[in-house]
């Protein structure tokens, strides 16, 4: 079985006024089929570990180890890192100006399994996935990302995910902007796609509302670059019911541990 | 704005700027010198008192310090400019379409000269030369389309003529197609009908030391629309200039622009509208991608909204990618507004690197870094190539871009 490993990941990142630590520790373990929610206040590092994982050169690993079955993935280019198995839904899906959907996705399935699916089963199967998604047949013919409402982007997101059938996958609040309907059927793609390949999850959320459809086995509360504290599903309820008040300096803008 | 590959900051490449001129602005402030850096402070009203003359012998030897042919390397078009052209018919071949005819005129013929008149010496020095013009005359609404190719000009200098008649309420596509050898100064005049739909096409895709120069003039009737699409690949150098005049109530022009410039390339685009009566609408939008060591893309793009043109829309952009070191485009958008009654007017103008998050993007999806390039690059051009609106020609050119791409290592 498959294992994602995060050891005492101290991450940086370069900004105007010079160097910003942002994650200071994190350690996290990640089994196939678990699925595990990181929840936080903005500005806890929540993305910073999402992009450090799937290796966005912005983010400088300034210790600490990222390991997949045991292997370095922090040694790994970014595409090398997908095709390993890693996946990450982003946060704000870029918009590539003249690619078509439908020649971005055969291309990455093309890179991720090494060789070119068959045309047939291929078309049915992008179909059958966006039937499941609800998106029109007519994205097919879209750039990607180019026009998408928030909601299809996230659907897209999703999309790929279902294709590519990775091993693990980061979801960088992919619950954010969607409205219950739209937030039920990405749920239910998130669901199928760990049924289907038993994929194990990184949820990352700023709040508990997606946690109703997608279950968690187990809950990280992301505070100021670091793990504040782990428990189980109940940890998420407590977090609905009390915000992230009690981790937060006194000074806070109360808006920011709004949860729920 | 020029924009060097060998600056070492990454530039937003795709974002650029957009910003809305005030209305009743005149740009004519300012320093007199034609300057890369400063949108608005060109008088681009100088366009419409600009030398014009159909004959060469009119017009003062060319420096090269001209507004006009500063940018183009003169040493190699100086056969154009200052040499004797052949003026005889060249050869091509056409395919067929319903509403379509092709047929040479004498130059006497009064067809002739109703949408332009030269500007600069090159064009005036083909317009002296010619003997016949090429005529093609588009009539009906279902005229249909057709290519016109020419491939068999060779290395000596020469001179051509065409004139594109729309009638009115006709509707049809006209396909320039360039290739092979040449050393060719042209002329080609575009007649908009009232009410006429016409799309032309002009693709270049030369020997490698070939030399055009062309100045593109379009007249746009009442209500008439105008799709000008303007595809440079092959070429030492390569300057096609287009200048509409929507001198009618409703006039429409869309103006695209698509070029790829490789090591010791030349591509250059001068463009010109004229808003000069009320509700013309125009776009213009033209994006280039250079790689390799001296490779140069010049784009300029002059609007004028006249005084007469209330109720004017108007928006034009240029963005560069600049895919390795050594390679410079140079980007001069100007505009100037003479009335305060304008529905819209901007500009966007962005040359730069490669989109980072556009790469990581599709890396992260298991995509390699070359492949991503590629993508992303062949993305960029299509958005242009995809408004030809011809699926055969757009299909073919992306794979021309394909070859480029694949065909140099550096990208
Ligand atoms: N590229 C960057 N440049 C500067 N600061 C950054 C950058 N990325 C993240 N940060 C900062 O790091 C902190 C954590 O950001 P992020 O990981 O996006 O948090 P979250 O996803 O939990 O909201 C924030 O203070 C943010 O402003
Ligand atoms: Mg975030």
């Amino acid at each position: 079985m498959s294992v994602l490993e995060v050891k005492d990941l101290h991450v940086s990142v370069e900004t105007e006024q010079g160097t910003k630590q942002i994650l200071k520790g994190v350690d996290l373990r990640v089994a196939q089929g678990e699925i595990h929610a990181i929840m936080g206040p903005n500005g806890s590092g929540k993305s910073t570990l999402a992009y450090t994982i799937a290796g966005h050169p912005k983010y400088h690993v300034e210790s600490g180890e990222v390991l997949l079955d045991g292997e370095d993935l922090l040694k790994m280019t970014v595409d090398a890192r997908a095709r390993a198995g890693v996946f990450l839904a982003m946060q704000y899906p870029v918009e590539i100006p003249g690619v078509a959907v439908t020649n971005f996705l055969r291309t990455a399935k093309t890179a991720i399994d090494g060789e070119q699916p068959s045309i047939r089963t291929w078309t049915k199967e992008v179909s059958a996935a966006m039937k499941n998604l609800r998106m029109d047949p007519s994205f097919k013919d879209r750039n990607v990302n180019e026009g998408f409402s928030g909601g299809e982007k996230k659907r897209h997101e999703i999309l790929q995910l279902e294709l590519l059938k990775p091993k693990f996958a980061v979801l960088d609040e992919t619950d954010s902007g969607l409205d219950v309907d739209a937030l039920k059927i990405v749920s239910e793609g998130v669901n199928r796609a760990r049924e289907n390949t038993g994929l194990g999850l990184l949820l990352i959320t700023h709040y508990t509302r997606i946690l109703r459809y997608i279950q968690p086995d187990f809950v990280h509360v992301f505070v100021d670059g670091r793990v504040a504290e782990e428990g189980g599903r109940e940890l998420a309820d407590r977090l609905e019911n009390e915000g992230y008040d009690r981790f937060l300096p006194v000074s806070t803008d109360a808006a920011e541990a709004n949860v729920g | 704005m020029a924009a060097h590959g060998t600056a070492s900051a990454p530039v937003d490449a795709l974002a650029g700027s957009t910003t809305t001129p005030e209305p009743n602005t005149h740009s004519r402030l300012g320093s007199k010198q034609h300057s890369d850096g400063g949108w608005g402070l060109v008088p681009v009203q100088v366009r419409s008192s600009r030398f014009a003359s159909y004959d060469v012998a009119d017009f003062e030897a060319v420096t090269g310090l001209e507004l006009e042919w500063k940018h183009t390397p003169m040493a190699i078009v100086r056969p154009l400019t200052s040499g004797l052209l052949d003026g005889s018919p060249i050869e091509f071949s056409a395919t067929e379409a319903p509403g379509i005819t092709v047929e040479w005129i004498d130059r006497t013929d009064a067809r002739i000269g109703t949408a332009g008149k030269p500007e600069e010496r090159a064009s005036a020095n083909a317009w002296t030369a010619f003997d016949k013009a090429l005529l093609v005359t588009i009539t009906g609404e279902d005229a249909g389309e057709i290519t016109i190719d020419r491939s068999t000009l060779g290395p000596s200098a020469r001179a051509a003529h065409t004139v594109i008649v729309a009638s009115t309420h006709s509707r049809g596509t006209v396909i320039l197609q360039n290739s092979g050898e040449a050393m060719l100064s042209e002329n080609v005049e575009i007649v908009v009908g009232d009410e006429a739909a016409l799309t032309v096409v002009s693709v270049q895709e030369w020997k490698s030391d070939a030399v055009h120069l062309a100045s593109h003039f379009a007249e746009v009737g009442r209500n008439g629309r105008l799709k000008h699409v303007l595809v440079s690949l092959g070429g030492k150098v390569v300057r096609v200039n287009p200048s509409v005049h929507l001198s009618n109530d409703g006039g429409d022009v869309q103006l695209y622009g698509a070029y790829f410039a490789d090591a010791g390339q030349h591509l250059e685009q001068q463009v010109f509208v004229n808003h000069d009566a009320p509700k013309t609408i125009s776009r213009v939008s033209y994006k280039g991608a250079l790689q390799g060591a001296g490779a140069h893309t010049v784009w300029v793009g002059d609007v004028l909204i006249r005084q007469s043109a209330s109720g004017t829309d108007s928006y034009e952009q240029n963005r560069n990618l600049l895919l390795t070191e050594g390679t410079r485009a140079d980007s001069v958008p100007n505009l100037e507004i003479e009335t305060g009654d304008i529905a819209g007017a901007g500009h966007a103008s962005a040359s730069g690197r490669f989109d980072d998050e556009q790469l990581f993007y599709l890396q992260a999806r298991g995509i390699s870094e070359e492949d991503a390039r590629r993508l992303v690059v062949r993305g960029f051009l299509a958005e242009i190539i995809q408004k030809i609106g011809t699926p055969a020609l757009e299909e073919r050119l992306q794979g021309v871009i394909e070859a480029e791409l694949r065909g140099k290592a550096a990208v």
